[in-house]
């Protein structure tokens, strides 16, 4: 007898059985023990088909190359840099892979990048043992003075950014300000102390509110609110 | 002292009233409390985090590290003397070993996830609240876990076979008649034990039977664990 016991988008807690029957498929959060298809993790249940996975709720960041994320340089190394990623582990940035510029034999490397720049990279060698390597070179990687970080719940960062970028632009539209959001739960926000302040107040209901429902139209209602000017949820332009 | 009826007129398969939260210390990865009767416990889970020192960590898999604190006012009048101690430091391992069984820290090689379980209040079955409480703030801060885990005391009082026993009941032996106190968890979905530990003498019988009541009791506590998990992410679905 197959037959699903729970619905899609359904919140799940590691036990649950999801689903009775060998016609399922587990995937990611969900496991198989004889028939029966169980949860393993805290998430909201998405049912494709016979394709049952849990979208996690919460959980840290798992490292995954190409992830662009918001690190800061804690050690300066023979040929390179170790940049934090506010993480169990760290990354190694790597002379050839931190600008197009020419850096000569023996140059001195604290004079490009000191102890505590905070940089947005790219991630591109992640091993079995979480040595990781990143990258500044890149559209939009760089260097980020100034501004101020805020640490969020990793599982949160693709509400904060929101479908095509439209939680980012509409900050950005209400207060101006610059902001940058890594997959590691970093997000950088640089302006006007006023916007940057309604920038972090947003960007903590946004991680609040998250697993709720209608969480666009909210986000424009206050920051309409705290702004007094209109915001349109929009995809984000290029070169945004 | 003769033991016709419950001190608090439970019945023996009857638990003490419980009360479980999730996600009640902002600042931790996790975190939950799981109070039952004048028993409270709070656990707060931090990491996966860099292990230090460097020779504790293993390069195979994370490494999980439980603290029991019983707080200084918490117990029967006497002061509890804090810094840990023997007890606290052997507790702290069997809760370890009590979860172990259902997590995989095998994507976080070299870190440690640290546990902090404290009890404002005491009333005997303190390592199973500590348990119980601390499965909760795993599954809070995001880990796969193949299932949940629930503790509780069962134990002989004269001749009847008990569960979560009080420190009244563990306390009421006669000279002829000692008091078995065997603290159990259980995995509910294999129906496995995962801690077992006993002060006192039973029968063989009696150890058989007072599996089987904690393991019925260990069900109806996970349903518990389930429901306050579901309270804290419950509340609609997302407009993405």
């Amino acid at each position: 007898m197959e037959s699903l016991h729970m619905k899609d988008r359904d919140v799940v807690v590691p036990g649950d059985i999801v689903a009775t029957g060998m016609g399922f498929l587990p995937s990611k959060g969900t496991y198989r023990e004889s028939d029966k298809v169980i949860a393993d993790r805290v998430g909201l249940l998405s049912v494709e088909g016979k394709v049952l996975k849990v979208v996690p709720l919460t959980g840290g960041y798992a490292p995954k190359i190409g992830d662009r994320v918001i690190g800061q340089v804690n050690d300066v190394l023979f040929s390179g840099w170790r940049v934090d990623l506010f993480g169990p582990y760290s990354a190694v940035l790597g002379v050839k892979d931190a600008t197009n510029e020419f850096i000569g034999r023996g140059a001195n490397l604290a004079e490009i990048f000191g102890l505590g720049d905070i940089v947005v990279c790219k991630l591109i060698n992640v091993t079995s043992q979480k040595l990781i390597d990143v990258s500044l070179r890149g559209p939009g990687l760089r260097q980020l003075k100034g501004g101020r970080l805020i640490k969020v719940n990793a599982a949160k960062v693709p509400r904060i950014i929101g479908k095509d970028g439209t939680m980012v632009s509409m900050i950005k539209q209400a207060t101006g300000i610059n902001i940058v959001v890594g997959m590691n739960g970093m997000v950088w926000i640089d302006g006007t102390p006023e916007g940057e302040v309604v920038a972090a107040e947003t960007i903590q209901k946004i991680q609040d509110e998250a697993h709720l429902g209608g969480l666009t139209n909210r986000i424009k209602d206050f920051l309409e609110q705290k702004t007094g000017k209109k915001v349109e949820p929009r995809a984000m332009q290029e070169g945004e | 002292m003769p033991y016709p009826k419950r001190f608090d007129g439970r019945k023996s398969d009857e638990t003490r009233p419980i009360v479980a939260k999730v996600g009640i210390i902002p600042r931790a990865d996790g975190s939950a409390m799981f109070q039952i009767g004048k028993t409270t416990a709070y656990a707060a889970v931090y990491g996966p985090r860099t292990l230090h020192p460097k020779w504790m960590q293993n390069p195979n898999t994370g490494v999980l590290r439980c603290e029991y604190n019983m707080l200084p006012f918490s117990g029967h009048g006497e002061r509890v003397r804090p810094g840990g101690g023997r007890r606290a430091r052997e507790i702290g391992m069997v809760t370890e070993n009590a979860l172990l069984p259902v997590l995989d820290l095998r994507e976080y090689p070299n870190s440690v996830v640290d546990v902090y379980i404290d009890l404002p209040q005491t009333d005997a079955g303190t390592r199973c609240a500590g348990i119980t409480a601390a499965a909760m703030a795993l599954a809070d801060a995001g880990f796969e876990m193949k299932d949940m885990v629930a503790a509780v005391a069962v134990g002989k009082v004269q001749d009847h076979v008990l569960a979560d026993l009080t420190y009244d009941e563990e306390q009421n032996k006669t000279p002829e008649e000692g008091v078995a106190d065997i603290p159990v968890a259980f995995m509910p979905l294999s129906g496995k034990l995962t801690l077992l530990q006993m002060d006192g003498e039973v029968t063989r019988e009696d150890l058989k039977k007072a599996l089987t009541l904690g393991k019925e009791v260990c069900k109806r506590i996970v349903d518990i664990q389930k429901a306050a998990l579901r309270a804290k992410y419950a509340g609609g679905s997302d407009d993405e």
